[in-house]
């Protein structure tokens, strides 16, 4: 009998045997003795949570997640919800992945190590830079980290970090905070129908900037038309050109690497993860010049003693268990085990099935604002652009109101001001577009 | 007194699964497939016809579109053995024990998988409030349950990682120093035997690391700390118990003399599965900790993350909170279920992930401290503290410093710890943390966790004891049994190769 199960925890396996034998062996009559916490620091309560059964706590988190309202989410912005295939779940939660620790054995840890260098191989054929690391928390820390970075290496006398006016608020927030503790200072550049004003982005760049920021896809969707402009402002003023994307993104858009980016970071988790409440995989690959200043961890091949090949976390002098406060960052429990999912997604893919996964949400989300265009007191897309998988469209009724009858009939969409809404495809099947077409065009009038 | 335990290879062999095809290991997905998709041959408007011809075209004209993308394209059944045989490759805590001083190894219990999979759980963060209740409710329950374990006023469960949490924390205290006028505070003392994310996260935030050495005893030197405490103090961040899992006695005297200069106490909870239900940091004088829910709360680690560092903080701070915190609306609503809201923080440093954190191990966290419950908790850091003073008591090596809770940290004497861990893999057992922390010369650094049984912690004496009679020259040639062997560290670093791409330029 496994004497602790009545009112311990259910995951020590002691029996009463081995509780008395294991304290005789070491000289204390109870465990209490082997505390050695003052009397003044003590704690005498309880937290007064009850322990349940396991199917005691199934049914509290099911209750209580079911107070979640069930919508289809035509929602994006930086987390989306694509379909995620059962092998991913499935060969993913095999436990010898999911109960490991990070690879600081690896002669026992090559399963993991090899999924990883996978994973920085997908990336680096993405964005055509030599160097992928395996994971950055999201979109957002990841693009800090790009600043801290651009600090580390950029010579230059200047503080400046240009985003785009457009940026999410949270993101601007995150990289505000990574830079708290540099000499560098966040601004805005102007945005032009969607797309980067290169007209004023010309004007306001200078030689006091170290990093330029850019989307591609922009947060409304659209599709830069003149990255490589963008690219050469950056380099001319000698700025670090920071690329934001994602990995479906970019098996269809301009290669980052064709277009002069020196880092692409963004969310690697638009495969792999379902619609998360936000929870990401900070993707971060740039130039081999770089390498030693990297973020992260980074997984090597290297020979083990019988010459074959295997693989190793590398670098790691870079890392803060040995760098400590001159590391390249504070990361050490990163994403590892959702860029092991992405990795395993984007394999069922494979590249038709990525690319395909991509232009059928360009169409899909065409033919979407074309049909939501043709509803009286709706005009869709709002920006003359090329869009990836969502769009802005503008509605003569009030957004709040709109968005809260489509809530009503059952989905969720953006609203961005008063009288504008972002709509995204991505993962949302076609009957449920049709019906969403439907809805909208009974509460737009 | 383990004599007449059975060691060596006889009894205790162990064979890692090991595939070798055309004399390498499991063939990289490379390996197997490259396939290169051309992508083009649109001009933008080609989709207009959409299922007619043009769908073979790109939607989106040349200009804005790479040229192709080359990746494997493999079957289903292939990639189910591929990963199948990877996952073979890897040692998890359901493989075995996995005593990793500081990582708090303990099983993963399945049941939270399948809750943080429930559909319910797949929200997006741009839903409305009034359509996310449910996680609302959880959010503001896994802060209630997080302030009343650690003792602390408001939770945050933004951080995705101890060190992010570890990071607001020291954005919090020098948000609260500047609003106070007091913006000149630019040290953080650590002390040696910390966390190397300790440094690492008070250097990102800007400040001055001033790191404190220990005393004979192994905690804080109060002489030291007194030498090292300013004006310009803005935070002493500790671990309690300390890395060599000792509790720090003095700690309402370090809090006095820390809050009398004026600086905060910052605790880091990398240790708190030590003292569940024993002792809080927010009762010995901590002003700001985080979690490790991996590490406490038992969420999986996943081969290195996602985990979650939510951060306590006392009344005085909660103002200084990332944003969004959720709060129950007050208002007295209609129905029997209570309203909950996201709301910003007064003075809050705003953002440190690009939304609210990694919420699919939040769920999982909950989940395990809603099971657990006060007996749970309890037991959970009894039973842990049991354990590791049981093995180390059954180990030969010699453990210089104690009494030690959770964990403790063993030399290996004459042995190269690294060399010792190496072999400890034949024996079928996830070895200690090595070298660290340095004052202990060759360290081990061991917790078992509660989730041993005394017939575990006796196999896992029986190797560490059979590795400490072994020859220099067996510890070198170790690991034999594993899918790999022994792997040339130098030349990954030396020649590195990153990539599939860069393996094909060889």
């Amino acid at each position: 009998m496994h004497g602790s199960h009545a009112t311990g925890s259910p995951y020590a396996p002691h029996t009463e045997e081995d509780r008395t034998a294991m304290l005789e062996a070491v000289d204390a009559d109870t465990v209490e003795d082997l505390f050695d916490i003052p009397a003044d620091v003590r704690f005498e309560d309880g937290f007064d949570i009850d322990a349940r059964t396991e199917r005691e706590t199934r049914r509290l988190v099911r209750s209580v997640l079911g107070r979640n309202d069930d919508l289809t989410e035509l929602l994006g912005r930086g987390h989306y919800g694509y379909y995620i295939p059962s092998l991913v779940d499935h060969l993913a939660d095999r436990s010898e992945f999911l109960t490991s620790y990070t690879q600081y054995q690896p002669e026992i840890s090559q399963g993991f190590l090899q999924a990883l260098f996978e994973y920085q191989s997908l990336l680096v054929e993405l964005t055509g830079l030599e160097v992928a690391n395996c994971s950055m928390y999201d979109a957002a820390t990841a693009l800090g980290e790009a600043a801290t970075l651009a600090d580390r290496i950029r010579d230059t006398t200047g503080h400046r970090v240009l985003v785009p006016e457009r940026l999410r608020a949270e993101r601007q927030s995150t990289l505000e905070n990574y830079v708290a503790g540099t000499d560098l200072a966040v601004e805005t550049y102007p945005v032009e129908d969607g797309n980067v004003d290169l007209a004023a982005l010309e004007e306001t760049i200078d030689e006091e900037v170290v990093m330029l920021y850019a989307e591609n896809p922009t947060v409304r969707g659209t599709i830069e038309e003149h990255l490589d402009a963008v690219g050469d402002l950056a380099n001319d003023n000698d700025a670090l050109f920071v690329l934001g994307s994602d990995p479906i993104a970019l098996s269809v858009l301009q290669r980052p690497a064709d277009v002069g980016a020196d880092v692409v970071i963004g969310d690697a988790s638009v495969l792999g993860l379902p619609t998360s409440y936000g929870m990401g995989l900070g993707l971060f690959a740039t130039r081999e010049d770089y390498l030693r200043q990297v973020p992260g961890r980074l997984v090597g091949a290297s020979e083990d003693a019988t010459d074959r090949r295997a693989f190793t976390l590398t670098l790691q002098t870079r890392e803060q268990h040995i760098r400590r406060e001159r590391a390249t960052s504070n990361i050490c429990t990163n994403q590892a085990w959702v860029a092991l999912r992405t990795a395993m997604h984007a394999a069922v893919l494979g590249p038709s099935g990525m690319v395909d996964l991509a232009e059928r949400d360009v169409r899909r989300a065409r033919d979407l604002a074309a049909r939501l265009d043709g509803i009286v007191g709706v005009k869709a897309p709002v920006h003359d652009r090329h869009h990836l998988r969502e769009f802005v469209a503008r509605v003569d009724q009030p957004a709040t109101a709109v968005a809260e009858d489509l809530e009503r009939r059952g989905f969720a969409v953006h609203v961005l001001g008063d009288h504008e809404i972002q709509v995204c495809v991505a993962g949302v099947s076609d009957d449920r577009i049709d019906r969403f077409a439907e809805a909208f065009a009974e509460v737009a009038r | 007194m383990s004599d007449d335990r059975p060691v060596g290879e006889a009894n205790s062999r162990y064979d890692q699964a090991r595939y070798i095809e055309n004399g390498e290991y499991e063939p990289l997905l490379s390996a197997k497939d490259l396939t290169r998709v051309e992508i083009g041959g649109g001009s933008g408007d080609g989709g207009d016809e959409s299922d007619g011809t043009g769908s073979d075209a790109s939607p989106l004209p040349d200009d804005l579109t790479r040229d192709s993308l080359e990746l494997p394209e493999l079957s289903e059944p292939e990639l189910a053995r591929h990963y199948t045989r990877l996952s073979q490759m890897i040692y998890g805590i359901d493989s075995g024990p996995y005593p990793l001083g500081s990582c708090t190894m303990k099983y993963n219990p399945k049941f939270t998988e399948d809750v943080a999979a429930l559909p319910s759980a797949a929200v997006h963060p741009d839903r409305s409030e009034g359509s996310v209740q449910g996680t609302l409710e959880l959010l503001y329950r896994l802060q209630d349950y997080l302030g009343r374990i650690g003792g602390m006023d408001a939770v945050t469960l933004q951080p995705p990682a101890g060190a992010a949490g570890e990071f607001v924390g020291i954005r919090v205290a020098a948000a609260y120093h500047e609003h106070n006028g007091e913006g000149h505070r630019d040290e953080v003392i650590v002390p040696e035997s910390a966390h190397g994310t300790n440094f690492a996260s008070a250097a990102l935030g800007g400040y001055d690391v001033v790191s404190l050495p220990s005393d004979d005893e192994g905690r804080v030197d109060l002489e030291a700390l007194e030498a090292a405490l300013s004006e310009n103090t803005a935070a002493l961040m500790l671990t309690n118990p300390n890395t060599l899992g000792l509790f720090e006695r003095d700690i309402t005297e370090i809090a006095e003399m820390v809050h009398d200069v004026g600086g905060l106490l910052y605790y880091d909870g990398a240790n708190l599965n030590a003292l569940l239900g024993r002792a809080r940091p927010g009762d010995m004088g901590f002003d700001v900790m985080h979690y490790n829910v991996h590490k406490t709360f038992a969420t999986p680690h996943g081969g290195g993350g996602p985990g979650a560092g939510p951060v306590g903080v006392v009344d005085d701070l909660a103002p200084f909170l990332p944003t969004p915190r959720v709060r129950e609306r007050d208002e007295g609503s209609k129905s029997s279920d209570p309203v909950y809201e996201r709301f910003e923080p007064e003075h809050t440093i705003g953002k440190v992930h690009g939304f609210d954190g990694n919420w699919l191990v939040l769920v999982k966290a909950f989940a395990y401290i809603a099971r657990l419950g006060d007996e749970g908790l309890a037991d959970a850091s009894a039973s842990a503290v049991l354990n590791a003073n049981y093995l180390a008591e059954q180990v030969e090596y010699d453990v210089p410093y104690g009494p030690f809770h959770h964990e403790f940290v063993a030399s290996a004497g004459g042995q190269d710890a690294a060399d010792v861990a190496k072999r400890m893999l034949d024996y079928g057992v996830h070895p200690p943390t090595t070298k660290w922390p340095e004052i202990v010369p060759e360290a081990l650094m061991t917790e078992p966790t509660e989730v041993e049984s005394k017939a575990t912690l006796d196999r896992l004496a029986a190797a560490f004891n059979a590795v400490a009679g072994e020859e220099t020259e067996t510890l070198e040639h170790a690991p034999e049994r594993t899918t790999a062997r022994r792997i040339d560290q130098t030349s990954a670093a030396r020649t590195p190769q990153l990539s599939w791409q860069a393996l094909e330029d060889e």
